[in-house]
């Protein structure tokens, strides 16, 4: 008679290893090693959480600092790599296997230990494919999580960045797994519950509060002035035109002269109430003017940033807010709004080839994919409709016998020259040398091009979804690549019809008056100016101060 | 450094006076027009920090010159590695306050 209760069983024997060293749930830092020794068997699959911003730095360090000869063979499943603990698990010897979504930071140190054979890489996701994954065929056995704080009874407050906490705490609780939270203190009573108690084995206050990171602040005074001009051309000829109002931004320098053009250059063109009122993202200080102006109606959140706590609780029409009132933010939750709710998303990427395939792969880095590849895709299980998602399908579809149905705006936004003169432009993606060299399944790409819809450079817009052939579509994309030797390739002629037929828009045929393309325009030309708009509210980390 | 001269004639002679913009620093540039009687040709000088890259500044120069053909101009440039982009917006830049400024 088969058993059909072993992980249950098995879940109790660790529980059972673990108790003499916990009061009720409360487990001491300096029993933290002998904690995961008792509870973390060999080949375990486990979760680290290790979110864009929240780190359980602690437990990380624990585990990487595990003695091999008894805890070895580790898969680790985890959204991002940020920290050196999250590999140094590898290079000691305590994990084998890794599925993950994001490394960043990371990413030239994971491709040398892949390259070595220390680390065997199942598979590199989004994040919403990972997330999938905890709950079908990658379920943790052990998850050490990260929280702001705990209760005596083992609630958990995970503060503004709530990110991956419930998701992970999910699929590892209610499939019999184990969950460890480190967290900064353990009080009476917590401000809200984000994590019930029966869902959190044991708590650890770690000797430090946990690492995040503001990665999601953009200094206004390193906006260019040609950054300005991209900012005006998609106000003017992506939001006007196809009226978008529910939208997610990239991150990046480029994405943040639009949110700082809104309450000027969109509010001289009458736009205010017509678009951006309702956007998935992170609480970007940039977007504070727009905010102020009125432009924006809500925003919920993957994750929240640094200094924006007092700025997002004074604010909480705008924002998704505890009845404590500070931010509750939720990955998994934002990118399926991110998917599926929003109309258009727009970000920068390092490199574009002939067909539209975007790229951030570079040789020698093993990056990974975060979410843009679920922001940047056209949702294909989306139903409803919208201005904007019709408009794009029927400039998708004209001419073509095809039942009627609606597109997402995918915005690919670069200057054609990025830093030190590297082309935007590429014949071939770097991507696909990086796969031949990490012995990939296929080139790691960001977004593809059949979901991309324009191509937004210094020198125009190229309208993709108005293309007809594969040649056109090459064309349109040679003529706003700019200098770039994909650009001087042109065939000027048939760019010049393009043109004609507004598959290609120059600034002068949106017009923009280039002359106005100044910092001038700008909300706000600095931290400072930011912290003004917000009424002293934004309290920036003390890297972005210099006053 | 390497230093660049590109000279084109059949423009429109422009006389004002001399307009400078930009500035000499990390990933931008200096422009520098300024009237200079010589046969009805434009004269382009350009010392830039980037070696390498004369394809691309003659045809960023050539569509310049196409957008704004001018004569009896002398423009130089101290570049300090900006991209095309920015040269571009700096040229036009300087000729529209160079034309603006009309004696």
């Amino acid at each position: 008679m088969r058993d059909w209760n072993t992980e249950a069983k098995n879940r109790e024997a660790r529980v059972t290893r673990a108790s003499p060293l916990a009061n009720g749930k409360i487990v001491a830092a300096s029993d933290a090693t002998t904690l995961l020794e008792a509870v973390i068997e060999c080949g375990d699959r486990v979760c680290l959480e290790g979110n864009n911003q929240k780190q359980a730095d602690f437990l990380g360090k624990v585990l990487s600092g595990l003695d091999p000869a008894r805890i070895n063979n580790l898969h680790m499943v985890q959204s991002v790599l940020a920290l050196p603990e999250h590999l140094d698990v590898f290079e000691n010897g305590v994990a084998a296997k890794l599925d993950f979504s994001f490394s960043g930071p990371q990413g030239a140190r994971l491709a040398r230990l892949v390259g070595d054979g220390r680390i065997a890489i199942g598979a590199i996701h989004t994040y919403l494919e990972l997330f999938s994954r905890y709950f079908v065929d990658l379920t943790p056995r052990v998850s050490l999580i990260c929280a702001q704080a705990a209760d005596r009874n083992g609630n958990l407050y995970t503060g503004p960045n709530t990110e991956d906490t419930p998701v992970i705490v999910e699929a590892t609780a209610f499939k019999r797994g184990i969950v460890i939270a480190q967290v900064n203190e353990i009080v009476d009573t917590l401000p809200r519950v984000d994590i019930p108690s029966d869902w959190v084995d044991f708590v650890i206050q770690s000797p430090k509060p946990h690492y995040i990171e503001p990665l999601f602040t953009r200094d206004p005074a390193q906006i260019s002035e040609i950054q300005v001009l991209m900012a005006m051309m998609a106000i003017k000829g992506i939001y006007a035109e196809y009226e978008v109002n529910r939208l997610n931004h990239g991150i990046g320098f480029d994405t943040a002269a639009i949110e700082l053009l809104l309450p000027t250059y969109a509010e001289q063109l009458g736009l205010k109430g017509k678009i951006c009122r309702h956007w998935a993202l992170n609480p970007h200080p940039a977007l504070i003017p727009a905010i102020e102006a009125g432009f924006v109606h809500s925003i919920h959140s993957f994750g929240s940033e640094l200094g924006m706590e007092a700025y997002i609780r004074a604010r909480p029409d705008i924002f998704f807010t505890g009845p404590d009132g500070s931010l509750r933010s939720n990955r998994a939750l934002c990118q399926a709004a991110g998917h599926y709710a929003c109309d258009l998303f727009i970000g920068s990427t390092l490199q574009i080839d002939l067909a539209g395939n975007s790229s951030t792969a570079t040789l020698g880095r093993i990056a990974g994919f975060g979410g843009a590849p679920n922001m940047g895709a056209d949702a294909r299980g989306r139903r409803h409709a919208s201005p904007t998602w019709l408009k794009a399908g029927r400039e998708a579809r004209a001419g073509r016998n095809l039942i009627p149905r609606g597109q997402k705006l995918v915005v690919q936004m670069v200057e054609t020259y990025r830093e030190h003169m590297q082309p935007a432009f590429v014949e071939k993606l770097d991507a696909w040398e990086l796969a031949e060299s990490a012995g990939m399944d296929l080139p790691p790409v960001m977004i593809y091009g059949e979901d991309v819809s324009h191509i937004l450079t210094e020198e125009g817009i190229a309208n993709l979804l108005l293309c007809r052939t594969d040649a056109e579509r090459e064309q349109a994309i040679r003529g706003v690549a700019g200098y770039t030797p994909v650009g001087l390739a042109r065939d000027k002629r048939m760019v010049e019809n393009l043109r004609d037929r507004s598959v290609i828009r120059r600034p002068e045929d949106l017009g923009i008056d280039k002359r106005m393309a100044t910092r001038d325009l700008l909300a706000a030309r600095s931290v400072k100016d930011l912290v003004r708009a917000s009424g002293g509210l934004y309290d920036p980390p003390k890297r972005f101060r210099n006053w | 450094m390497e230093t660049l001269n590109f000279t084109y004639s059949g423009g429109r002679s422009a006389v004002h006076s001399a307009a400078l913009v930009g500035v000499v620093g990390s990933g931008n540039l200096e422009v520098l027009v300024e009237p200079y009687p010589q046969a009805g040709t434009c004269t382009v000088e350009i010392i830039t920090a980037a070696v390498g890259f004369g394809d691309i500044w003659r045809a960023v120069i050539d569509d310049f010159f196409a957008r704004h053909p001018l004569a009896n101009v002398r423009i130089s440039i101290n570049d300090v590695g900006a991209t095309p982009a920015v040269v571009s917006l700096r040229l036009d830049q300087a000729v529209e306050t160079y034309l603006g400024d009309g004696r």
